[in-house]
């Protein structure tokens, strides 16, 4: 197949140099040079596996930190004296939304691990987790606040502690009703992970700009990244809608348009 | 599906169309350049000043245009240039064949070597131990096709300062960029840390203006001011005001 490719771009090859070709040569010679020749689909598919890595750890660790952050920044209305710890989530959210993650990322890179040699997908994954918790924190806040207080009332009347309350009846409803803008949060992540690129850290967009080191052309390689980053984006979309299908099922509004 | 191959194919024909175009606009010479490059293109107050874009302002004389200088990315000057964004790329750009695939370029201005900067008393002292260790570089210059042909564990910056702080930081092995730049960036670091080590056989190199393919009158001329800014003493005297006074300014032009 390889060689059949390569019989292709020789027959044209000519008068690629000259800059004779039509449309079709020209859309030929480009997708062979930047997708098919010295095997440069790996770099672009060694590209998107880093992509998805950091994506991915990102995201847990930006979940886990946000949702502590959201449940601080509601400490002084359900724990009372904890208020402290309220003020210090909010300043931290505030930080992270109000300046950009490309400066949060190169301070952390040359700043804060300036002499520490540490793995550049550790240090991604850091960069991005941090950004992403605090917006997951305004996300889950929003998700809890979105809850009826009747339920907090009827959890603690029925003898559960606050914590108990918010574990078991808030936070799981919580969460449903945050899911679509969750998932918003982690595509946007998925994406910003580009800006990884300016720490040398070989991810997909990097992956495309170091292509077009060696190929010279204009766009093309960022045009196949561009896809590659589309196909994630578009299967993560098709799960949560199926995932969010599948919460509805228990919605009591569901059941009676069920007729249940 | 349909409609990404619809928008992509909408892209190429813009852009075919585009490629034809010559000289940007009337009257005006277009450069493209990477101002991260200190001794020859950086930034100094608004302006993108250095070796480059004085030899660039002699070219614009010449042609009676007026100099724009567009600062890139340095990988995006050859795309640049292909597609007709910008008129000339002067970029400390190495006359290379795989670049001539894709551009032309003028009679050469500046002899440069490769230099390979390492962490005094560090684990790189030569060559061989150079052989399979992190080296940072710039993507997509001279220093990174060298890198390539010393080690697979090679971290691309967009700026050869990103990867020598780096170095600095212990976070590299040693960091492969134009001599000139190597002992700029050095001096301006001012840090003990680093070392440039004189021993690996880099080949020599030829800078000279690259230009969009078919334009031959645009290459004649700029050789002309090439010519010309050599004979009367101007580059010698452009050279002397960038480079340190201890470094041997060196406008050897190409055998």
């Amino acid at each position: 197949m390889n060689q059949l490719f390569a019989a292709w771009w020789e027959a044209i090859r000519e008068r690629a140099v000259s800059g004779n070709l039509n449309f079709w040569e020209n859309l030929y010679k480009e997708i062979y040079l930047n997708l098919l020749s010295d095997g440069r689909y790996m770099n672009y598919l060694r590209g998107l596996r880093v992509t998805l890595i950091v994506a991915a750890l990102a995201a847990l660790f930006g979940v886990a930190l946000g949702a502590m952050l959201a449940l601080a920044r509601l400490s002084n209305v359900r724990l009372g004296r904890w208020r402290w710890l309220s003020w210090l989530a909010g300043k931290y959210i505030n930080i992270m939304r109000g300046t950009p993650m490309l400066l949060q990322l190169l301070i952390i890179n040359f700043g804060i691990f300036g002499s520490i040699k540490l793995d550049k997908i550790f240090i991604g994954v850091i960069a991005c987790g941090l950004n992403s918790a605090a917006y997951v924190a305004e996300i889950i806040r929003g998700g809890i606040q979105s809850v009826e207080r009747g339920q907090v009332e009827a959890g603690r009347s029925l003898g559960l502690t606050s914590a108990m309350t918010m574990r078991l009846i808030i936070f799981p409803q919580a969460l449903k009703a945050a899911l679509p803008s969750l998932c918003n949060e982690f595509i946007t992540l998925l994406k910003e992970t580009s800006i990884l690129a300016y720490i040398a850290l070989t991810e997909l967009t990097k992956a495309a700009d170091y292509i077009r080191s060696r190929t010279y052309s204009p766009f093309m390689p960022y045009i196949i990244s561009g896809l590659m980053y589309l196909a994630v984006v578009t299967v993560l979309t098709k799960a949560t809608s199926a995932l969010e299908r599948r919460l509805r099922q228990s919605d009591s509004s569901a059941r009676a348009d069920q007729g249940i | 599906m349909r409609k990404i191959c619809i928008l992509l194919v909408a892209m190429m024909l813009t852009v075919s169309m585009l490629a034809g175009a010559a000289l940007a606009a009337e009257g005006t010479l277009t450069m493209g350049t990477n101002a991260e490059f200190p001794p020859f293109e950086f930034v100094e107050g608004d302006a993108v000043v250095g070796v480059d874009p004085e030899i660039a302002a002699e070219i614009a004389k010449d042609l009676g245009c007026t100099l724009v200088i567009e600062n890139m990315a340095f990988d995006s000057i050859i795309p640049a240039l292909t597609s007709g964004q910008i008129d000339v790329g002067l970029a400390a750009m190495t006359v290379k064949p795989d670049r001539l695939a894709s551009i032309d370029f003028s009679d050469t201005y500046y002899n440069a070597r490769q230099a390979c900067i390492v962490l005094d008393g560090g684990s790189v002292t030569d060559a061989d131990t150079l052989k399979d260790k992190v080296i940072g570089v710039q993507t997509g210059t001279t220093g990174d096709f060298e890198a390539e042909t010393f080690s697979a564990d090679i971290q691309r910056f967009g700026k050869a300062l990103d990867a020598v702080l780096e170095l600095a930081g212990g976070k590299l092995d040693a960091v492969i960029v134009d001599e000139p730049v190597a002992k700029n960036i050095i001096a301006a670091l001012n840090n003990p840390k680093l070392a440039l080590l004189d021993n690996i056989p880099f080949a020599d190199e030829f800078y000279a203006v690259a230009v969009q393919k078919g334009h031959p009158e645009l290459v004649e001329s700029i050789n002309a001011t090439i010519k010309r800014i050599t004979e009367d003493g101007t580059m010698d005297a452009i050279l002397l005001k960038y480079f340190p006074t201890t470094d041997e300014p060196d406008a050897t032009a190409a055998p």
